[in-house]
């Protein structure tokens, strides 16, 4: 199948000017906040519910409805608060949508903050992605000048301020709640929800969290109309996806395409198929918490409905991709690591699970495996899947369970042989 | 009590708190933290203090939330820091001999707080720094540098060493760790000072 459709979020890339406000002007930007500001909160919520549109955070959660859950009569004001976090391994779309067209994140932002009657957002940025908070904070000032900001937003008589907040190097403040505890500067750990964010979210305030390519939608819903937005994906998977693929293949990258495209379109046509021409052995489908899929998924479509009856998720849409010359081992045991180092320590099954786990796998890997290890690690995966605080740990029991189901034979020989059969070189201190 | 920071960079501080909504000071923390780094490199007792005392929480309070986050370091770092990504999309294109050859190169062991003998380096392990479409992925003082062979890390190394600063693959480059931290805080860049010691 060749994929041809009319590009939404990536339609300006490679083109340079558009990075700056006069640019964005120029190719139309900023309608969508100019309308949005004739529009009653009311007519903006109904807007987005109407396009279908779901959060591209990794739940796939309807964000009209959640705009929707705001309530207007607290006295309290309310927040909006940007998920730019982007630390689930294999993801790195919101990063390039934000280089290359930062103000459509700023138009979209102050579109949700207009629907909920907010006049501050926050953009939470994770600390290593320097270089955007500054791409993003030069936007900011420009849109500043230019009236699209600050008070009387597009000749209007509503204020929307937006400040950037960086994190510094923990992946557990993408989860929402424990985003909004960072950037009331405490320790990025998650909150006990209900009440959720849309009740009681920053400094207790009503406020909705959302994810950057969420965000980027909303202009061209408001623009072009939400019939305009299902014309692509699926019914239940309106729209496009970015697309993350990393790993074994030719040419990584972040793609866009119509939600359920299946993954072989992506692979073989965008990404220029596995590197060297070698077989495809495994990929995750949404980031490295997403159950492992193998060769047998290749025409998979990637949409939330398709992933979920193959056993899966469509999380990040983040794909890394393994060829036949890749440990499963190897590959869980890093996974599982990422997720061990990265627990924020709240909860048992994911703190002292988590390091357990990564003992047993890195001396599997090792060639220091024993027979008993193989049901030690299962049951693991087992105790953690939905006993832990947050979802987090459930990245943890996704690598062991997924690639117990499907490599189960790969880590049997791992234990006969006493090393890796592949021979993959790991860091000298796992082995000891 | 009188209001203080380290390297009397208190008006900037108080730009900082002044970003967030009155009665909300805490929120400033993380950026407070990047501050006291981009003067000392590491943040110190010192430091905590004075954060404590300007936000008006306690010093264990601040020192939870610095000892919570990679980013901030609690012991003095090398010059310039080396972050190497070794998690999945990286270590599948070759990031482990990326790491060992920033480790052998600037002589950083991997126990320690991992700073080279000469102080000009510290090389951390990374988990994925979302640049896995140029993989391995590599900081450089909080940097890019897309697609990194252990040649060209060792090179890179190299030529820090000369004193000169390799231009990133997006991006500006940053001459320090120090300087890197500055942008963290959402600073402009300071002004050179006499001497030059960044
Ligand atoms: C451990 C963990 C990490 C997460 N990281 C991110 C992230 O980096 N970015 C993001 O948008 N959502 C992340 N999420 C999902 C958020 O909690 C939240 O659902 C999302 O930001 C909501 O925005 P959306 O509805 O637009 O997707 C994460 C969730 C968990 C459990
Ligand atoms: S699951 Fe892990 S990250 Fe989530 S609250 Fe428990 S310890 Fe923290
Ligand atoms: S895995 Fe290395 S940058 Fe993402």
């Amino acid at each position: 199948m060749a994929l041809a459709f009319e590009r939404r979020l990536t339609r300006h890339w490679g083109d340079p000017e558009v990075v700056g406000l006069d640019g964005y002007l120029a190719r139309g930007g900023y309608e969508g906040l100019r309308r949005a500001v004739s529009m009653t909160p009311e007519e903006i919520v109904e807007a987005v519910k109407a396009s279908g549109l779901r959060g591209r955070g990794g739940a796939g959660f309807p964000t009209g409805m959640k705009w929707g859950f705001v309530p207007r009569d607290t006295g309290k004001p309310t927040y909006v608060v940007v998920n730019f976090d982007e630390s689930e391994p294999g993801t790195c779309n919101n990063r390039e949508l934000v280089e290359r067209e930062p103000h459509r994140l700023l138009e979209g932002t102050a579109i949700a903050a207009l629907a909920i009657g907010c006049t501050t957002a926050f953009i939470y940025v994770r600390g290593e992605y320097l270089w955007q908070a500054l791409v993003l904070e030069r936007a900011i000032r420009e849109a500043y000048g230019g009236g699209f900001l600050g008070p009387r937003i597009a000749g209007s008589d509503r204020t929307v301020d937006i400040v950037v907040h960086r994190g510094a190097g923990a992946y557990i403040c993408g989860e929402e709640t424990a985003l909004l505890n960072s950037l009331e500067g405490l320790r990025g750990q998650p909150r006990l929800r209900p009440p959720f964010p849309a009740v009681e979210g920053l400094y207790a305030c009503p406020t909705v969290v959302n994810n950057v390519e969420t965000l980027m939608n909303v202009p061209d819903i408001i623009v072009r109309g939400p019939e305009w937005f299902r014309e692509l994906g699926t019914d239940k998977s309106p729209g496009t996806k970015m697309v993350t693929i990393s790993g074994k293949v030719e040419r990584p990258g972040n793609y866009e395409v119509p939600l359920g495209t299946p993954f072989r379109t992506v692979l073989e046509e965008l990404a220029g198929g596995v590197l060297g021409g070698r077989a495809l052995k495994a990929w995750t489908p949404g980031g490295s918490s997403t159950p492992l899929l193998t060769a047998e998924h290749v025409d998979i479509p990637l949409d939330y409905e398709s992933l979920a009856a193959a056993g899966s998720m469509l999380g990040t849409a983040a794909i890394m991709v393994m060829d036949e010359t890749d440990c499963i081992v190897d590959a869980a045991a890093r996974m599982v690591r990422f997720y061990a180092v990265e627990s924020c320590g709240k909860c048992t099954p994911c703190r002292e699970g988590g390091w357990w786990a990564t003992r047993v796998l890195d001396r599997l890997e090792a060639g220091f495996g024993r027979a008993d290890d193989l049901p030690v690690v299962r049951d693991l995966g087992r105790n953690i899947l939905f006993r832990a605080f947050c979802a987090l740990a459930d990245g943890t029991a996704s690598v062991i369970t997924s690639s117990l189901r499907h490599f189960a034979d790969e880590y049997e020989e791992h234990v006969r042989l006493g090393r890796c059969p592949l021979g993959v070189p790991h860091l000298e201190e796992v082995a000891s | 009590m009188t209001e203080a920071f380290p390297g009397g960079a208190i008006e900037e501080a108080r730009a900082i708190i002044a970003r967030y909504p009155a009665g909300r000071e805490r929120s400033a923390l993380m950026p407070l933290l990047y501050l006291a780094q981009s003067i000392e490199g590491y943040v110190s007792r010192e430091a905590l203090r004075a954060i404590a005392a300007l936000l008006q929480i306690t010093t264990a309070e601040v020192e939870a939330v610095a000892s919570f986050y990679t980013m901030y370091r609690l012991h003095p770092t090398g010059t310039h820091v080396i972050g190497v990504c070794t998690n999945l999309a990286c270590k599948l294109r070759g990031a482990v001999a990326v790491l060992e050859a920033a480790r052998e190169a600037t002589g950083v062991g991997s126990s320690g707080h991992g700073v080279s003998p000469d102080g000009a380096f510290t090389v951390h392990e990374e988990e994925c720094l979302g640049v896995c479409d140029h993989a391995p992925a590599v900081q450089i003082n909080v940097a890019n540098h897309d697609e990194v062979t252990p040649e060209r890390m060792r090179e890179l190394v190299e030529r820090l060493r000369a004193g000169e600063v390799p231009t990133p693959a997006r991006g500006p480059a940053f001459a320090s760790f120090r300087e890197a931290c500055r942008a963290l805080a959402g600073l402009e860049p300071a002004p050179p000072t006499p001497g030059g010691g960044a």
